[in-house]
């Protein structure tokens, strides 16, 4: 790495976002649930992703009672169960696709807590560089948010429509690499308009921080991703690319590469 | 208030808020609402008015002459089975509608598994005119169909959970995504005592009521405590209920009857707290059953309410702390629990209840005839009647 690079920041998470700024850019964040449709096209299509212009991939651990997600993600995470995909072949499946992009794992705490002390040195050696976990709000285990925090994995937190200003600012305080901004009260899926609302939650969250934001659940045309982008750094694009990997891996490949164009506008 | 550390939440390790970020105010504002409606002597007359002239409050004691002499013990039945609507749940009920009435919420939602809380849900917001939606595993509408009859007949809308196992685990994950969605006009109505705090400890208030009658009502019958208290422990909402008045009684002893299904080392079975590991499932850190993944393990037990892989985080710290004891029986000696109490004492228990019944006829014999003991019939087996008659037992 160049000397100028690495005074951006060693986190690569955060360098991504710094080089996407200097340009001007948004950046693209796809969402997989690992080892969906099966492990083998797993990688292929995290490897799609990768070369249909993604800045960063969030890798989804498969949990049987996925109680943030909606039908599609659901589904998914169940047919990945069902072909015994469990933490530590999810850990496989990124080390096997090998990407350059950095590497969020998105996973319920269960898993993570199952998977032993040294589950998320495990995670940064298999290539992941981002943990987000979905339900572990802002104080609700200090220790096991100390044990993420303290991580070789930067902790990437969330914020909803709900949470009120001032949380917002304790949420990004905490946390690193980027803000995930949950864009509408509800699970993840698909809708046919962002939610009015998402303006005025973005505006509170940027005034609330001075890391990245990232906009996610519910977008998903590339007139979603273009909107989304211009209210935030990076759009995050779930279940309409889970729902294409459901028919082919091509088909989620073009699906992003239409979100990508969505996302820089042309 | 939002960002302080919640472990007073806890019991112990146990408990917590383990939920999607969203519903970290609508929590922080239920707990307010409650601990102001516990300030408010209003809200007490109003709880204490429901219990009374709706529910038919205080339920009796009752004596068991020959259930009694079977086992070798003086059994007392709290009589939770005399409950409109048949069962327990109804105290929770009642607490939380008064609750959301109080917090403006017109639209309420409940999961259930054998229906019995759907139903206590579905009553009381009939009674008050709010909007009512319950979720329920496809698995179980048709294990308890005339549970959903009831609540349809009842104005309330029946949504079927297809996922996963389609039974109460999944059914409470639909719900937590109902409320993660619709959480500004919506009240969730947990029907035990699990879930994200406050609810925990909240359901277990509502349910101690009867603990508080069945201490005065040991007391005055008796002259003395009860030796032992039993109740079936699925989430653990009547054992809870029961136990809590007795906690500090050191010499009371508590015994939770959890469901072995067909056996404890068959992986089939809803026995938490004595074969699972502590977990994360539906906003608590408690005992559950996992693999070694951390994969919640379909529970299974003969009766829907106990089908449960979780269990009330206050169940686990009183594991651990030693203060109460918890046993399992199988799906086959709680069928013989639901005859021998129908047989000996002229009363159907649901299967559920019918777990501590089953218990006590196998431990007959290690109390003296002296010794008091309280045992929780937490439901009627009305309910339970078709399922029990179509296994053939009285030919057994």
């Amino acid at each position: 790495m160049a000397s100028g690079l690495a005074t951006i920041s060693s986190d690569p998470i955060a360098a991504r976002f710094a080089s996407l700024r200097e340009v001007s850019r948004k950046a693209f964040v796809p969402y997989v649930t690992a080892g969906h449709p099966d492990p083998n096209r797993s990688v292929e299509l995290l490897q799609g992703l990768e070369d249909a212009g993604a800045d960063v991939i969030e890798v989804g651990v498969p949990f049987s009672d996925p109680l943030a997600d909606g039908a599609v993600i659901q589904a998914s995470s169940q047919r990945a169960l069902e072909h015994g995909v469990r933490l530590d072949d999810v850990l496989e499946i990124i080390s096997r696709a090998a990407l350059t992009v950095p590497v969020v794992l998105f996973s319920y705490l269960n898993p993570l807590l199952r998977g032993g002390d040294d589950v998320l040195e495990r995670a940064a050696a298999a290539g992941a560089h981002g943990v987000l976990v979905t339900d572990l709000p802002l104080g609700a285990d200090p220790e096991r948010e100390r044990w993420f925090a303290e991580s070789p994995l930067a902790f990437i937190r969330l914020v909803a429509p709900t949470t009120p200003a001032e949380r917002m600012a304790q949420i990004a305080r905490t946390g690193r690499g980027f803000v995930y901004l949950i864009s509408r009260l509800g699970v993840t899926g698909e809708q046919a308009t962002l939610s009015p609302e998402l303006p005025r939650t973005a505006a509170r969250l940027r005034a609330a921080t001075t890391l990245p934001v990232c906009v996610g659940f519910g977008i998903s045309r590339p007139e979603h991703a273009r909107a989304a982008a211009q209210l935030a750094d990076g759009v995050v694009v779930g279940s309409a690319i889970v729902r294409a990997a459901d028919r082919s891996v091509a088909d989620a490949i073009a699906l992003a590469k239409s979100l990508r164009l969505g996302i820089d506008g042309s | 208030m939002s960002a302080t550390v919640q472990m007073t939440d806890r019991f112990g390790a146990f408990g917590g808020r383990y939920v999607p970020e969203t519903l970290i105010p609508a929590l922080d504002e239920l707990e307010a609402a409650y601990a102001a409606a516990q300030a408010d002597p209003s809200f007490r007359n109003d709880l204490s008015s429901m219990l009374s002239t709706y529910v038919g409050r205080p339920s009796p004691l009752s004596e068991a002459p020959r259930f009694s002499e079977l086992v070798g013990a003086r059994v007392l039945l709290k009589r939770e089975d005399l409950n409109h609507t048949g069962a327990h749940k109804i105290n929770n009920t009642v607490g939380q509608v008064l609750l959301a009435r109080r917090m403006g919420k017109r639209r309420i939602i409940a999961e259930t598994g054998a229906g019995q809380h759907g139903v206590a849900t579905a009553t009381v917001c009939a009674r008050y005119g709010l909007d009512c939606v319950v979720y329920m595993g496809e698995e179980d509408m048709r294990r308890q169909s005339l549970n959903v009859f009831r609540m349809r007949l009842m104005g309330a809308t029946v949504v079927p959970v297809t996922g996963g196992t389609r039974t109460l685990k999944d059914a409470t994950s639909e719900a937590i995504r109902d409320w993660v969605t619709n959480v500004t006009d919506t009240h969730y109505i947990i029907g035990s005592v699990v879930g994200p705090a406050p609810y925990p400890r909240m359901v277990r208030d509502f349910q101690a009521v009867i603990g508080v009658e069945a201490r005065q009502q040991v007391v005055e019958r008796t002259d003395g405590l009860p030796r032992t208290v039993v109740a079936c422990v699925g989430g653990g909402s009547n054992a809870m209920g029961i136990f809590h008045a007795f906690v500090e009684d050191a010499d009371v002893e508590l015994v939770g009857v959890e469901a072995a299904g067909e056996g404890l080392d068959s992986e089939r079975h809803s026995a938490s707290l004595m074969r699972g590991t502590p977990g994360v499932l539906h906003g608590a850190l408690s005992y559950l059953l996992q693999d070694a993944a951390g994969q919640v393990h379909p529970a299974h037990s003969i009766s829907a309410g106990l089908d449960y892989p979780g269990v009330g985080p206050e169940h686990s710290f009183l594991k651990e702390s030693g203060r109460a004891t918890y046993v399992a029986v199988t799906d086959a000696e709680a069928l013989e629990g639901f005859r021998t109490l129908s047989r000996l004492e002229g009363i159907i228990p649901a299967l559920e209840s019918a777990h501590a019944v089953a218990w006590m006829t196998r431990e007959r014999g290690r109390w003296s005839a002296t010794d008091v003991v309280l045992l929780c019939v937490s439901g009627r087996g009305d309910k339970d009647v078709a399922q029990v008659m179509e296994m053939g037992i009285l030919d057994a």
